[in-house]
């Protein structure tokens, strides 16, 4: 029997859980000579504001213990060229794409949407209300209850895409904020966008990033995100969708079982851009050694049971 | 973007075949990655790094250094030229032949050709003779005059001059120190030789760190001849998905004029750059 990799978010079918991360993809076509998009759960955009952004100036990245850090500054084309000059070859290809949208006001964020709505080709919405990397870049919706919830609403009653809101893992207690999202009407939540963070090369005593600050990711942050995931699902109704370090499917598993209902991987493609095939052979090469028929039946069924004592 | 005619790159996990220490501070990393080099244009490059760990986690840009072949003449891999500048150029520098790497490539976009009766002038800045050898071998095949002018610190880091000799590229030679060639920076003699450039002229290529980079393109503009440019950049992925290799140019084809150096690079028209 094939086992069955496919879930569902809202009414959203997915063959697999696995999506390609925002700002870790470029806008999909630069995978396009690498790896097939329609064999991917998804593929979301880079962020994009209603104009074109330049971006910081670089280095915009740095690596860091099992990660790195990254100020990029959503460099990014604006909507209109979106739509005009990628959707349509994503949709040729295949790909299910979920468009990741950043606002510096409320109305921008609606005015993306409605832009998006009346495109063809985009399966869903993922508000950037996260990135620590600019001023005025959503960090000001995604750290405030009230204005989770007051952006949420406004884009709901903009379009008729599901709305997932991604969330920052920089506020004390995130599995509020996906109550809050959730309470506005949100399709589900993705989380978590980076961790603010910050490198000094010693020798200079300057920055490592021209930004100073930036936001970490990779393998160095995995186990915090699972945490978080595990809280948000404990406390949510709607999907979960987890990020943070994924590097193969176990990584994969580890984050269903937590709670998330589809995951996404960024970093680990810069590492390996053909990680894809791999994590889904992967899943089903613990499927059945495990006989799990159904990937979507490991969701939330991680067992707080304490682990044996003795040798791991 | 991509020219068509450009092969898709291939990720490879290559056994080191040999790694050949030629100073403190330089090895040449030689790699069993036979579809790596089949595929690899002169001025493209590979994405390095020792296989199955996370330090460090993100693989590193190399220019493909030599193209190898066995002596029946069947490519068997590549080699990068690594100079020893962080933490994973060092953990390179250690590795041994029989160690792994993840070799990723070819990426970017090659030199474009040029054929007699231009010439071809190759401007190298120490670690920057890394795209010139496949380029000179390319020249020699079509028989195009070229000479190398090589820069480097002392005359135990100029490395590879019989190879070059070999193919019949004329050498000019400088060092910083006075060891070997003309004391001083490379683009002394480079500027000497523009000033009596031929009629049919030269086309500049040019590697090396970024001052000389701007020097030559700069030079080149100058005295009216054409200069492309191989730049490097902090790198995350190289193929145009992470925006963390940008370069600002005059004509950009995406967001104003930052393109990312992986894809819309790492060769550049000298003219199309925007120097700081």
């Amino acid at each position: 029997m094939t086992p069955d990799l496919s879930v569902s978010i809202g009414s959203l079918t997915l063959p697999n859980p696995l999506i390609a991360a925002s700002g870790c993809f470029g806008y999909g076509l630069e995978y396009e000579q690498v790896v097939d998009l329609s064999s991917l759960g998804g593929v979301v955009s880079k962020g994009l504001f209603m104009k074109e952004r330049q971006g910081h100036p670089p280095p915009r990245i740095v690596e860091t213990p099992a990660g790195m850090i990254n100020a990029i500054g959503l460099q990014g084309i604006g909507v209109h060229r979106f739509v005009k000059e990628k959707l349509p070859r994503l949709r040729e290809a295949g790909a299910r794409t979920f468009v990741n949208v950043c606002g510096t006001t409320l109305d921008e964020y609606v005015e993306v949407c409605k832009v998006l709505s009346q495109a063809e080709g985009v399966s869903a919405i993922e508000l950037n209300i996260s990135c620590p990397n600019i001023k005025e870049g959503g960090i000001q919706f995604g750290c405030s209850l009230t204005g989770t919830f007051d952006v949420v609403s406004a884009v709901k009653k903009a379009t008729h895409l599901p709305v997932i809101p991604k969330l920052t893992p920089n506020v004390t207690d995130v599995a509020s904020f996906a109550r809050a999202a959730e309470d506005a009407g949100a399709d589900a939540v993705s989380l978590v966008n980076t961790f603010l963070a910050m490198a000094i090369d010693v020798d200079t005593r300057r920055p490592k990033i021209t930004n100073v600050l930036g936001g970490l990711s990779g393998p160095a942050i995995r186990p915090i995100a699972v945490r978080m995931v595990w809280e948000c699902y404990q406390l949510v109704k709607i999907p979960v969708i987890g990020m943070g370090g994924i590097t193969d499917a176990r990584d994969v598993i580890e984050f269903m079982l937590a709670g998330s209902t589809a995951v996404q991987i960024g970093t680990q493609n810069f590492v390996d851009p053909f990680i894809w095939s791999k994590v889904i052979a992967g899943l089903n090469d613990y499927m059945s050694r495990h006989k799990v028929a159904k990937l979507s039946d490991l969701i939330g069924a991680f067992d707080p049971t304490p682990p044996k004592a003795g040798h791991a | 973007m991509y020219h068509t005619r450009l092969m898709p790159p291939v990720d490879i996990d290559a056994t080191v075949i040999a790694n050949a220490r030629l100073s403190r501070d330089y090895s040449v990393l030689s790699l069993a990655a036979p579809e790596v080099g089949k595929r690899t244009e002169p001025g493209q490059f590979v994405m390095v790094k020792p296989a199955g760990v996370t330090d460090p986690l993100l693989r590193r840009p190399f220019s493909v250094f030599e193209v190898l072949r066995n002596p029946a003449g069947e490519i068997t891999g590549v080699s990068i030229l690594n100079k020893r500048a962080g933490r994973s150029t060092n953990k390179l520098y250690e590795l041994d032949a029989g160690d792994v790497v993840s070799c990723l490539g070819p990426l970017g976009l090659p030199f474009k050709p040029v054929t007699a009766p231009t010439e071809a002038w190759m401007v190298a800045g120490g670690v920057g003779l890394a795209p010139f050898a496949t380029l000179a071998e390319s020249l020699a095949a079509s028989r195009t005059p070229a000479t190398l002018f090589y820069g480097a610190r002392t005359a135990e880091e100029l490395f590879y001059l019989e190879f070059f000799q070999n193919l019949g590229v004329k050498l000019v030679l400088s060092t910083e120190d006075g060891g070997r060639g003309i004391k001083g920076r490379v683009t002394v003699p480079l500027e000497d030789a523009l000033k009596t450039v031929g009629a049919a002229g030269a086309m500049v290529y040019a590697c090396g760190p970024e001052p000389m980079l701007k020097a030559v393109a700069q030079l080149a503009a100058r005295y009216q001849q054409r200069s492309q440019v191989s730049v490097e950049r902090v790198m995350g992925c190289g193929l145009g998905g992470c925006y963390s290799c940008v370069v600002p140019v005059k004509h950009g084809d995406e967001n104003a004029n930052l393109v990312r150096s992986c894809i819309s690079g790492p060769v550049f028209d000298g003219a199309e750059l925007i120097w700081e």
